[in-house]
Formats: C-alpha cells, sequence, structure tokens
C-alpha cells in the first residue's frame, strides 16, 4: 500500500519536473529568438502556466481531499475564487519580501512580481491543490509532526527547497562575473526553479529511505 | 497543593544561627571574586585577540611614514655648492638639462619578456612561439640601427606591484607600501615630493592622457589631460583608443613638454585573458605601432621612456613579489645620441637589471629637475656620460657628479625621515652614514685635485653606488616585505582564540565549571613566558619588539590553557558536542565568513549584511512557528491553565511575533536607503541624505529636513522614556533617573541647537559669526559634558528602584475584573477563573496571616525586575546622544531604527528562549549572530563604507575650535564616529540574556490591553504569576556569573571568525589584484572594529556587574535598616509597575543569601 503510493509520488513529481523541461523546449517552436535568458519574463509566464496546469491535472486525477462534503457549484466556485484569492495574495507577499529583502522598489517591478509569481507557483499553488484555500491546514503542515500522509511531507520538502533555491539564487547577484544570469531576478529564478526539481526529486527518495520511520496518525 | 514556602522560611529563620551570617559574607565574597574573575578572563581572551590582530598586522601591513618636505631649485641638497657643469649655465637647477621635453608611454603590466628580444636561431631549440613573443619589433629594429641612441633595460619593481603603488613609485622614486601615513587619508593624492610636483613648479606643460588614477593622485596638476575608466577590467580598448585618438595630435601641436600617455589595454588583456592568448598579440602588435610612430614624430630635444609598471603572472594577475610580477620594461630613446658607446653585447637577450624607481633620478636629472625629495633611486650612470668628448676622465666626472647630487639627496632625506620616524634600523642608518661622509670627502678631494686618477674616480662611483643600494635595501627590508611567519603566526593566534571561546562558552554553563584555576595557570604561565623572553633578549642585546613579545606571551598562556582544557574535556565529552550550534545558524556564519574572502562580496557587503540578517530572522520566526511556539493550537480548546505554571514560556500570539519580523525586515530595508558606495562607480550611486544639512540648498526642504531630524531626535528620547516608564523605573528618586527625566531632554535641546547653527552657519549674519562660531563649539562639548555626568551618576548610583513603605497588610487589595457582565468569550473566562482563584488564595493568606501575632512592617520596593536593563538602557541613550552628535544631522533616523531594530529582535529572540528560573541561563547562538549581524548592517547604514575615502572625516571638527587642535582628539572623534555601530551593539550585548526576563511580564501587559477604559484599567487586578524577571538571575549568582561570561565569549567567538576571515583572506589573497584596495582595508576596519566591540562589550558586562553589586549592597542596607526598625518584619518587591503613584507593591520572593539568613521573614508569593 506505502509502496504504491510513494510510486504515484514518484509519477506525480516525474510529471512536474518534465512539464518544466517542456516549458524550455516547447515555446522554441512557435516563438522566435526564445530563451531562457534573453525573453526571460516570457519563460517565467510559461513555466509558471505549465506547472499549474500539471498541479491542476494532478488534484482532478487524483482527487487528494475526497473529504469535501459538499459538492454544488456555488460551493466550488467559492473555493475556486478563494484559490484565485489566495494565490494572488501570496504574490503580492511574496513581492513584498522580495522588497524587503533588498529587491529595488521602483526599478524592475514587474520582474519582481514574475519571480513571485513564479515563487507562488511552486509553493502555493501545491498546497492549493492538496490542502484547499484552508490557512490553518497550512500551518499544521507547516510546523514540527504536521504532516499526515506523504503527499504533506512531499509538499513541505519541496516548498522548503523551492525557497532555499531562491534564497541561494541571490547569492551570485554581487559577483564581479558579469554573467548574463546574474542579473535580478534571473539567478534568483533559476535558483528557485532548480529548487523545486530537486525538491520533487529528493522527496520521494527521502520518504522512501524513511518509509519505516514515517507514522502518520490518521491511518 | 503544597505548604507554602514562607511558612517554612520563617520557620527557617527563626533558628538562625550565627555560623549562617559569616556564610553569607564569604559567598558575597565569593561572587564578588567570581565577576572579577569573569572580567579577567573575557580580558584575557581579548589580550589573546589583540596579540593576533598585532602580530598579523606586523607581518602584513608594511607602513612608513609620508614626507612632505620638497626639493627646490634654489635649494641644493648638500652644503656644498653645486656640482660640476652646472655652474654659470642658465635655467639649470642642480644639473644642467639634457632634454627640455619627454614622452612617458606607461603601458600597463608590460612585462619584460613582452619587448625581449628573440633569440637568433643560432641555437638548435625550435624557437618557442607564445603570442606575446617578438610582438615588439619596432624596439628591436631600434636597438639594432641605433644604439647609441636608444637601450632597453629589465626594470625590477618592488612590491606591492599594484598599478596605484607603482604610480606613486615612479613619480616619487620611494617605495610606497600600503599604508603610506601621512596627513591625508581622505584622497589618494600624492602629497610627497613627486616629479609630476617637480616638473609644474619649474613651468613645464605637462599633458597626461589615458588611465583616470592619475586623476585622483595628481588632481588639478595637468596642463591638459584626457582621462579614460579603469574600472571596467574586460574592456581591452577604449583607454588604448582614447588616448591613440589624441596622442598624434598633441604631439604635432607642440603645446607641451611632458607627455604622458598611460595605456591599460595589455593589463586589462592579461586579466581578462592571461597573457598566452592571440589577444595579447593583437595588443602588443598596437602597442608596436604606437611606439613606432611616436618615434617618427620624435625632435631632438626629447626623451622618449617606454615603460610597464609591472609584470604578470602565468595568470594575467599581479599585486604580488614573484619574479614575473615585478619584471617590466624600460626603454629609452632619443634623436639625439644618448651613449657613448653601443651596449655590452655579451648577451643582448639578458640587459641590465635596474630598479625600477632610478627613473625617477634619472629623469629628473637628466631634464634639469631637482631630484624629489623622498627618492631612494639610483641614477643610471651610464646616461650622464658625456658624449660628445668622449674623454673616459670628463665623463666619470659627470657620472660621479650626478651620483654625487643623488646621494646627497638621499643623505637630506635619510637624515629627515629618522628624524621624524623611528622605523629604520639604527645600526644600519650609521653604517650608511660613514659610507657617505667617506664617499663625499673623496669626491671633494677629487674635485679640488681635478688631475686625480680615473682610478680615483672609479672608487668614488663604486662608494656613492653602494650608498645608495645600502640604503635601498634597508628601506626595503622595512617597507615592502611581507613576513610570512608573522602573517601565519598571527592567523594561527587568531583561530586558537576563537576556538578557546568556543570551548569555554559551551565550558561556562555546565556544572561543576570553575573558573578561576582556569585562569590562573595560563595568566602566570603567559606573564612567566614573557618576562623569560624579555630577559633573554635583554641579555643577548638583540632588539626588542613588544609585538613580538606580546604574541610570545599570549601563546605562552594559550597553550597550557589549551592543553588542560583538552585534558578535561575529552574525558567528560566527545568532540561531537563542541558545535553545538543549530545548522542554519552554523550556514550563516560559515556564509559570513566565506562571503569575506570574496572581494565582490566584501564590496556587496552593505547588501549582503542586511541580507543574512533578514534571512536569520525570518528563519527565527520560521523557527519559531515549526516548533510550534507561535500558536497554541492544541491548547485552545483546553481551558487553560497556564497560569498554574509560570515558568513556562510564554506564549506570544502568532501575528504578534509575525508583526516583529515584518517590522525589523522594514526597519532594515528603510535604514538601507541610508547607503554609501564604496567607490564613484556608474552603477551605484549613494544616498544624498548623507551629506549634512548645511550642503542643501533650497529653504523649503532644508527645513523639512531638520524638522524630520529632531522629530527623529525626540521620539528617540521619548521611546527611552516610555520604555522607562513602562517597567516603572522612570519614577525612581535615584539621580541617574532624575537625569533621564531632566537630563536627556536638555541633550536633545542642545542636539538640535547644535544642528540648527551648524546647518545655516553660512546664514547668519556678520555680526553674529563669532557668536554662532563659539556657540557650535560649545554646544556639542556641553552635549557630551551632560552625558558624560549621566554615565557617571549611573555609575555611581546604578539601581533605580522606588522604595516606598506600604502601611497595613500589602495583600489586602482590590479584586476587580475590568468587565462586568457574563462572561462572553473563553478569553474572558481565560481572565475570570484566574480572578476567582486569587480571590479564594487571597483569603486564605489573610487567615494564615490573622493567626500569626504581629502585622508585619512592609516595605515595597518597584521596579527591581528591570533593574539591569533599565541601566543598559539608560547607559546606551546616554552614549547614543554624543555619536549622533558626530553624525551628519539625517542620520538620526538611522539611529531612531537603529534602537527601534534592536528592540524588535530583542522582543522576537525572546520569544523563542525559555525563561528557565534556576538556571543554568543561557543566550543561544542564533542571538548573538543576529546580533553581530545588525552591528554590521548598522555600521553600513550610517553612511560608513570599509575604505579610506569613505571615513566621515568631518566628524573630527564636531565641537573642536581650531583646526586639528589636538591629533588625538580628532582620531578619536572619528572613530567613535566610524565605529558608532560598533561600541552601541557591544555595549548593549548583556541586554540579549536580560530582555527574556523581561519580557516575562508581557503576558500580564497584555492582558491589560484588553478592552475596558481607563478607570477600570487601573484597578487592574494582580496578576496571579508574580513576574520575577530579572531578580531570577538574581536568585542564582554563579549560573548569573556565568550566563555573562558565555555571553561575552559567544560574542567574541562571533567578532573573532569575522576578523580571522579578514585575516586568513589578506594572507591567501595577498597576491589578488584587489588585496590593498578591498582586503586590506577591510582588514584593518575589521580589526579596529573588534578592538572597540571587545572594549565595549567588556564595558557593558562591568556595568551589568556593578548594577549587580548595587543591587547588594541596596538589599543589604534595605535589611539592616529593616532590623533596627522592629523585629520582624515584612518585605515587599515588585517587578514592573507602570503606575506607580497608586502602586500596589508586588511580592516577589528574593532568595538572595543575605534576605534569606537575616532575621526578616519574607513574603513569598507562592503557588499553592
Amino acid at each position: 500500500m506505502k509502496d504504491t503510493d510513494i510510486k504515484r509520488l514518484l509519477y506525480a513529481h516525474l510529471l512536474c519536473i518534465f512539464s518544466i523541461i517542456l516549458s524550455i523546449f516547447i515555446p522554441s517552436f512557435f516563438l522566435e529568438n526564445f530563451s531562457i535568458l534573453e525573453t526571460h519574463l516570457t519563460w517565467l509566464c510559461i513555466c509558471s502556466v505549465f506547472v499549474t496546469a500539471v498541479n491542476l491535472v494532478l488534484y482532478l486525477v487524483g482527487k487528494p481531499n475526497t473529504s469535501s462534503k459538499r459538492s454544488s457549484l456555488s460551493y466550488k466556485v467559492t473555493r475556486l475564487l478563494k484559490c484565485c484569492i489566495y494565490f494572488l495574495m501570496s504574490c503580492f507577499s511574496f513581492h513584498v519580501i522580495f522588497v524587503l529583502y533588498g529587491a529595488p522598489l521602483t526599478e524592475l517591478v514587474l520582474e519582481t512580481f514574475s519571480l513571485a509569481v513564479l515563487l507562488s507557483t511552486f509553493t502555493t499553488v501545491p498546497c492549493l491543490c492538496l490542502l484547499g484555500p484552508n490557512f490553518k491546514a497550512w500551518l499544521r503542515v507547516f510546523s514540527r509532526n504536521g504532516a499526515t500522509s506523504i503527499w504533506e511531507n512531499s509538499l513541505q520538502i519541496t516548498t522548503i527547497s523551492s525557497f532555499v533555491g531562491t534564497w541561494l539564487g541571490a547569492f551570485p547577484i554581487p559577483l564581479d562575473w558579469g554573467r548574463p544570469w546574474q542579473e535580478w531576478p534571473i539567478s534568483c529564478t533559476l535558483g528557485a526553479t532548480f529548487g523545486y526539481m530537486a525538491g520533487l526529486v529528493i522527496s520521494p527518495l527521502w520518504i522512501y529511505w524513511n518509509r519505516k520511520e514515517l507514522t502518520y496518525k490518521n491511518n | 497543593m503544597r505548604s507554602p514556602p514562607w511558612a517554612a522560611l520563617s520557620r527557617a529563620c527563626t533558628s538562625v544561627v550565627p555560623g549562617r551570617r559569616r556564610g553569607r559574607c564569604t559567598s558575597g565574597r565569593r561572587s564578588r571574586m567570581q565577576k572579577i574573575s569573569v572580567l579577567l578572563f573575557l580580558a584575557w581572551v581579548c589580550l589573546l585577540f589583540y596579540a593576533g590582530i598585532a602580530l598579523f598586522t606586523s607581518g602584513f601591513l608594511l607602513t612608513r611614514w609620508e614626507l612632505t618636505n620638497h626639493s627646490s631649485c634654489q635649494e641644493p641638497p648638500g652644503p656644498e655648492s653645486l656640482p660640476w657643469g652646472s655652474r654659470g649655465k642658465p635655467g639649470a637647477c642642480w644639473m644642467a638639462s639634457r632634454f627640455s621635453r619627454v614622452v612617458l608611454v606607461l603601458i600597463d603590466a608590460l612585462r619584460f619578456d613582452f619587448a625581449q628580444p628573440q633569440l637568433s636561431h643560432s641555437s638548435g631549440e625550435p624557437p618557442v612561439s607564445l603570442p606575446f613573443l617578438g610582438k615588439l619589433g619596432s624596439l628591436k629594429k631600434i636597438l639594432e640601427i641605433q644604439p647609441h641612441h636608444a637601450r632597453l633595460y629589465q626594470s625590477k619593481a618592488d612590491p606591492p606591484t599594484t598599478t596605484m603603488q607603482r604610480l606613486k613609485a615612479l613619480t616619487t622614486g620611494s617605495l610606497p607600501t600600503f599604508i603610506d601615513v601621512g596627513n591625508n587619508f581622505a584622497s589618494y593624492a600624492i602629497v610627497e615630493d613627486n616629479l609630476i610636483k617637480q616638473f609644474v613648479s619649474t613651468g613645464k606643460r605637462v599633458v597626461f592622457m589615458g588611465d583616470d588614477t592619475w586623476k585622483d593622485l595628481f588632481p588639478g596638476a595637468f596642463s591638459k589631460a584626457f582621462f579614460f575608466p579603469s574600472f571596467d577590467v574586460r574592456d581591452l580598448h577604449t583607454v588604448d583608443n582614447g588616448i591613440l585618438e589624441h596622442l598624434y595630435p598633441t604631439m604635432d601641436s607642440g603645446e607641451w613638454d611632458v607627455l604622458i600617455a598611460h595605456f591599460l589595454g595589455v593589463d586589462h588583456c592579461g586579466h581578462k585573458h592571461g597573457p598566452d592568448h592571440p589577444e595579447m598579440a593583437k595588443k602588443l602588435s598596437q602597442m608596436d605601432q604606437m611606439i613606432q610612430g611616436l618615434v617618427e614624430r620624435l625632435e631632438n630635444d626629447t626623451l622618449l621612456v617606454v615603460t610597464g609598471d609591472h609584470g604578470m603572472t602565468v595568470s594575467g594577475n599581479h599585486g604580488g613579489d614573484s619574479e614575473l610580477e615585478t619584471s617590466a620594461v624600460l626603454f629609452l630613446y632619443s634623436p639625439t645620441a644618448l651613449f657613448p658607446s653601443a651596449p655590452p653585447e655579451v648577451r643582448p637577450e639578458k640587459p641590465e637589471v635596474i630598479p625600477q624607481i632610478s627613473l625617477v633620478p634619472t629623469l629628473a636629472l637628466l631634464l634639469g629637475l631637482p631630484i624629489p625629495f623622498g627618492n631612494i633611486g639610483e641614477v643610471m650612470a651610464e646616461l650622464f656620460s658625456e658624449v660628445e668628448d668622449s674623454q673616459p676622465h670628463s665623463s666619470a666626472l659627470a657620472q660621479a657628479s650626478a651620483l654625487h647630487l643623488n646621494a646627497q639627496q638621499v643623505f637630506r632625506f635619510l637624515h629627515t625621515y629618522s628624524a621624524a620616524a623611528q622605523d629604520l634600523q639604527v645600526k644600519e642608518l650609521h653604517r650608511l652614514q660613514n659610507l657617505f661622509s667617506k664617499a663625499s670627502a673623496n669626491y671633494q678631494r677629487l674635485l679640488q685635485s681635478p688631475q686625480g686618477a680615473e682610478a680615483a674616480l672609479q672608487t668614488v662611483i663604486t662608494e656613492m653606488q653602494q650608498f645608495l643600494r645600502g640604503v635601498r635595501a634597508m628601506c626595503i627590508e622595512s617597507w615592502a616585505r611581507f613576513s610570512l611567519v608573522r602573517m601565519a603566526g598571527g592567523v594561527a593566534l587568531l583561530a586558537a582564540t576563537c576556538f578557546l571561546c568556543l570551548l569555554v562558552s559551551q565550558w561556562a554553563t555546565s556544572p561543576g565549571f570553575y573558573l578561576r584555576p582556569l585562569l590562573v595557570m595560563p595568566v602566570t604561565c603567559g606573564l612567566t613566558v614573557a618576562t623569560v623572553c624579555t630577559g633573554l633578549l635583554a641579555t643577548t642585546g638583540l632588539q626588542l619588539d613588544p609585538v613580538v613579545l606580546g604574541a610570545m606571551a599570549a601563546v605562552g598562556s594559550l597553550l597550557p590553557f589549551l592543553w588542560k582544557a583538552w585534558a578535561g574535556w575529552g574525558s567528560r565529552r566527545s568532540m561531537a558536542s563542541l558545535l553545538p550550534m543549530p545548522g542554519p545558524v552554523l550556514l550563516l556564519l560559515l556564509i559570513r565568513f566565506a562571503g569575506l574572502f570574496s572581494d565582490s562580496f566584501v564590496v556587496a557587503e552593505a547588501r549582503a549584511a542586511p541580507f543574512l540578517l533578514a534571512s536569520l530572522i525570518l528563519l527565527l520566526v520560521a523557527q519559531l512557528h515549526w516548533e510550534g511556539k507561535l500558536l497554541p493550537p492544541k491548547l485552545l480548546t483546553i481551558p487553560r491553565l497556564g497560569f498554574l505554571t509560570p515558568t513556562g514560556p510564554p506564549r506570544h500570539h502568532g501575528v504578534h511575533t509575525l508583526g516583529l519580523g515584518v517590522g525589523l525586515l522594514l526597519c532594515i530595508r528603510l535604514a538601507g536607503l541610508f547607503h554609501r558606495c564604496p567607490e564613484e562607480t556608474p552603477a551605484c550611486s549613494s544616498s544624498p541624505w548623507l551629506s549634512p544639512l548645511a550642503s542643501m540648498v533650497g529653504g523649503r526642504a532644508k527645513n523639512l529636513w531638520y524638522g524630520a531630524c529632531v522629530g527623529a531626535l525626540v521620539s528617540l528620547l521619548a521611546a527611552v522614556r516610555l520604555w522607562l516608564h513602562r517597567y516603572g523605573n522612570l519614577k525612581s528618586p535615584e539621580p541617574s533617573v532624575l537625569f533621564v527625566r531632566w537630563g536627556l531632554p536638555l541633550m536633545v535641546l542642545g542636539t538640535a541647537a547644535y544642528w540648527a547653527l551648524a546647518s545655516g552657519a553660512d546664514e547668519a549674519p556678520p555680526r553674529l559669526r563669532a557668536l554662532v562660531a563659539g556657540a557650535s563649539v560649545m554646544l556639542p562639548r556641553a552635549v557630551a559634558g551632560l552625558a558624560a555626568a549621566g554615565l557617571m551618576l549611573l555609575l555611581w548610583r546604578p539601581v533605580a528602584v522606588l522604595v516606598k513603605a506600604a502601611t497595613g497588610a500589602p495583600r489586602t487589595r482590590t479584586v476587580l475584573a475590568p468587565f462586568s457582565g457574563p462572561p462572553a468569550s473563553q478569553a474572558d473566562l481565560d481572565y475570570v477563573v484566574p480572578q476567582i482563584y486569587r480571590h479564594m488564595q487571597e483569603e486564605f493568606r489573610g487567615r494564615l496571616e490573622r493567626t500569626k501575632s504581629q502585622a508585619p512592617l512592609t516595605v515595597a520596593a518597584y521596579q527591581l525586575g528591570s533593574v539591569y536593563s533599565a541601566a543598559m538602557v539608560t547607559a546606551l541613550t546616554l552614549l547614543a546622544f554624543p555619536l549622533l552628535l558626530l553624525h551628519a544631522e539625517r542620520i538620526s533616523l538611522v539611529f531612531l531604527l537603529l534602537f527601534l531594530q534592536s528592540f524588535l529582535l530583542l522582543h522576537l529572540l525572546a520569544a523563542g528562549i525559555p525563561v528557565t528560573t534556576p538556571g543554568p541561563f543561557t543566550v543561544p547562538w542564533q542571538a548573538v549572530s543576529a546580533w553581530a549581524f545588525m552591528a554590521t548592517q548598522t555600521f553600513y547604514s550610517t553612511g560608513h563604507q570599509p575604505v579610506f575615502p569613505a571615513i566621515h572625516w568631518h566628524a573630527a571638527f564636531v565641537g573642536v575650535s581650531e583646526r586639528l587642535e589636538s591629533s588625538s582628539l580628532s582620531a578619536f572623534l572619528v572613530g567613535a564616529n566610524t565605529f558608532a555601530s560598533h561600541i552601541l551593539f557591544a555595549v548593549g550585548c548583556p541586554l540579549l540574556l536580560l530582555w527574556p526576563f523581561l519580557c516575562e511580564s508581557q503576558g500580564s501587559r497584555k492582558r491589560r490591553q484588553l478592552p475596558g477604559n481607563e478607570a477600570e484599567a487601573r484597578v487592574r487586578p494582580e496578576e496571579e504569576e508574580e513576574p520575577l524577571m530579572e531578580m531570577r538571575l538574581r536568585q542564582a549568582p554563579h549560573h548569573f556569573n556565568a550566563a555573562l561570561l558565555q555571553l561575552g565569549l559567544k560574542y567574541l567567538f562571533v567578532l573573532g571568525i569575522q576578523i580571522l576571515a579578514c585575516a586568513l583572506a589578506a594572507f591567501i589573497l595577498r597576491r589578488h589584484l584587489m588585496v590593498w584596495k578591498v582586503f586590506a582595508p577591510k582588514f584593518m576596519f575589521e580589526g579596529m572594529g573588534f578592538i572597540v566591540s571587545s572594549v565595549g562589550l567588556c564595558l557593558g558586562i562591568a556595568l551589568v556587574m556593578r548594577v549587580d553589586g548595587a543591587v547588594s549592597s541596596w538589599f543589604r542596607q534595605l535589611v539592616l535598616a529593616q532590623q533596627r526598625g522592629g523585629e520582624q518584619s515584612g518585605l515587599v518587591f515588585t517587578g514592573a509597575e507602570s503606575s506607580a503613584g497608586e502602586a500596589q507593591p508586588h511580592l516577589l520572593p528574593l532568595c538572595s543569601q543575605e534576605l534569606l539568613t537575616s532575621g526578616t521573614s519574607l513574603f513569598y508569593n507562592s503557588k499553592l
């Protein structure tokens, strides 16, 4: 039972990675002069859309929280709206945090915001898919012994690794190498993407290694 | 329910035996001894660090004093008349000029082998085809065709082989070291006598084109100049093409006497691609063409000099002292014949090696100028031969006269220098003086009898050359050589001391830790080693170097300590527990450590430090959440019984802590707006708010800014007063508190008035000028005097406590809930239930007391719970105001932010630290690291940068009437300005320990801010758990001292690894391009900052100990008074109180030894 769960998790994660790789290659067929560094904003948008789409598909296929009692249309619509609001809120709060961390306030606003969107895609969208617009559940998952399934565990790992990746991405900025990817926010977006992908790879492996220790309260 | 402890206590008190009294005395003395040994230990650790820093500095930073004396035409260098050959010739200075014009082509990093003539294919080896070989064909051609007109030398540069130092050497003829101690740190302008100055003073037109470093070195010296930016190392062509555009037109126009062209392309190509790259070949070919073009345009009275300022390594870098870096090209050419003979044809590929600075006296004498005063180069005698009549005698005489002038000048310099500075070796100096006087006498004798043999002339020439070379060798020895042994020793000492800090800080709070035996042995060992060394040195008669002596003593005391510690540690614990830091904090400290090894990160530290601090803060918040300390979700459903367990950590609301974190980030970001760029670069612009208000034009904006600054001052004052008021310390009648109430506003008034005068001094009417000037001198002095008086008062009476004799039983108080009606919510219930409980307890206690016969006389003491931090905060405020005065006006906003953000940080940290009653108390690593990060961040946000031109020199004139009244006072003022943040954070370091205890009353305060109007709030009920606050520390004096020691050592460790990283970076990267520009200044600023911080830290800890001692004696007096007053009385102590007017005294347990053993009964507010 548990092994099959881990397998499903692995496949889902591989799909996410695949979507990121696709977002690098597919647009070059349709757009001229597409490259990650030069048309960075375009790539960011495409990557965000792809990852969101894959997450939604996974959500619709997998239906992780089957406990929703009501299934009326109005409930679904309010839920969807709530999700959108949550997503926007997270984008804005990430933007504020970036500015507080030292990002320029008045210049490169669009770039900073697209980084916030990307990071939200990597962190908030999976949370929304898995836990729904339920802030208390989020707080619960992101605390010690808060995870109640391997999905929530993997959510912890991917989210934290995305954050750490973004954080590490800021370090090359002051170096005097003069590379194009050192500009704000390219190194951070790349860091976030690599961190997210690393999290996607690491979390099934970590769960597999620790499958003996991981016991959840629910089941 | 336990039986009330006071019952047991009173039982115990009835059976007091005299023996206990003696015990009390000894315990008091022991506590004092403990404090002294803690301070001594910290001082010893600081001294170890200082010894390491001094040892490293003595090996790394070679210093030299700059003399501002100048040579002049009218004043010959020696007592004798001007030499042979120059007499009677008009326009001649020291010597007749041979050339009236010179073209100096400086090709940066033109290594010697770039111009080396290719070996003719005589030997069987195949010719090596490196891209840079044989590209300067025009030189070779000239050398072959006109051997009498040109000569190629290998010039030997002295380290440091960085462009600025080489330019200084090439113009002053001296040996620039990193620190040339002169009058002027504020700019790079050369203050010593130099060739350019001599050119200008003799009326020559100097035209410059090329590297804009010259602009900083010789501001305003050039009659015409074309500067091009040298900053971008990757740009190979801008400078060179810019020069080439102007070079030939300028030459053809003839409006010049001295033409200097400084090409950078070769150097930049080396940095970017390395020498073995096709680009280098292109660059050299371009230079070759340029030289070709120049040679064609030269006229007969012109000398062409082509030289490189230094070489480059195989990888294309420079800065160090390797063979490849120091060898450079020197090529001389003139259309008139220069040399009487062709070059000796022994080995044309190995030309003569001459020191680089020889060019300076040679050029000066060839052009008929005085040799710059500080030159220690030797003239190239070959160039002073008579070319026309090639009699060997007259040639030798000409050479001897040039050498003699040169020797006289060098002797004059040596004489002046050794009188001004003591860093030259005395013995060697005497030897050289004797040599000079002998040579000089011989030369004079030869002049008297011109028929002297040629052999005698040659002897004189050799003697002069010996003298000049001896001087150079001696100067190199003391000015221009790294001492690797000392550098390595210093780094090792620093590292060992850091390790010691780590070890002992872990050890300090473990049980059974006794400091004194640990302290005594190393100190005696160190003293012994020092004495033995001194004795040895004295007996052997060697020169005594205090730095080495200090280092020996440090090592001598460190080794036995480490050995003993190792033995003690190994037997008890595993080494794994040595690194007790939580992983993320360790990672952040490691990043900070590693960042100091990258020049980019050192330059960008103003942004990197706030980034790391913000990361640490978010990490703290996230960690609090992760550990479930932010939200009490599990407890939400269970009725809260928190008041029954008062030792538990205060439950902070999540939003509250999150607000603290966001507020901190906001403060840091706002403070970052006051940013100063390390240097003028287009990408970075300094904040316009760093300049003083006086420099502003536009009255309205100025007035608004002035208002904002005064507003910041007033709000700083109001915040401090509010804080003291909140903890009740403002009600005390103690003089220090009175000073806070009345002296601080006076200081604010003085500061505001000073700013008004300083910013509007130019607009004052002329009649009031003198008055304004006098007032702007007196006001800062008055503020500083007030601050000093306040600090003195604080030291004299540090206990800010209000004592009141309370009549009647202290426990009869109204219990009134600040709301009426049925409880509506859980919160109300939470509130009411304790009230009822309290009431019952009250009743019970009243009954119990009534059983006792006598009603106790009670003394209520307020604000004991915050007595330490109140003293600290007062001291910090008193320190901050004079420091603020030294900064530009608008920095006051940063100071306000500084206080605000440290307040927020302390609160945030306190949320994560549990209050442990019995001890041991610890300050976690993240707290200490965050504090150190914040000190660094504030250093930058107050507009400082670790480079010399960025020092705020104007601070030297605050409150000083005359310019340079005393240089030590100026240095003190500038230092206080530069290291203001270091001082404040180091002195405030003990707050890290105290604040969690202070926040203990937070929970109760929270409750008070619930609904309810003023009247209800005033009769707010007593809390169940009386917050003991800082009195908990007094309950365990041993743990208190250990915690202070641990705190000090941890802070020293965090600072120590920074200085260690700086020293290590400077050691490892001493060949780096940026070592003199980035790493060395950073090391110096860190070193000074460390010294200032460590002194401040010791003072801060000493202040806490002084308060502790004062509190002890206060208790003793109180107890004595009570004993005198009545046979049995009650003592009531209170923690915090906001409105002392109707304050209800809290009962505070005071288990200090004195009280336990005295005959007074003590109310003990227990949990029943």
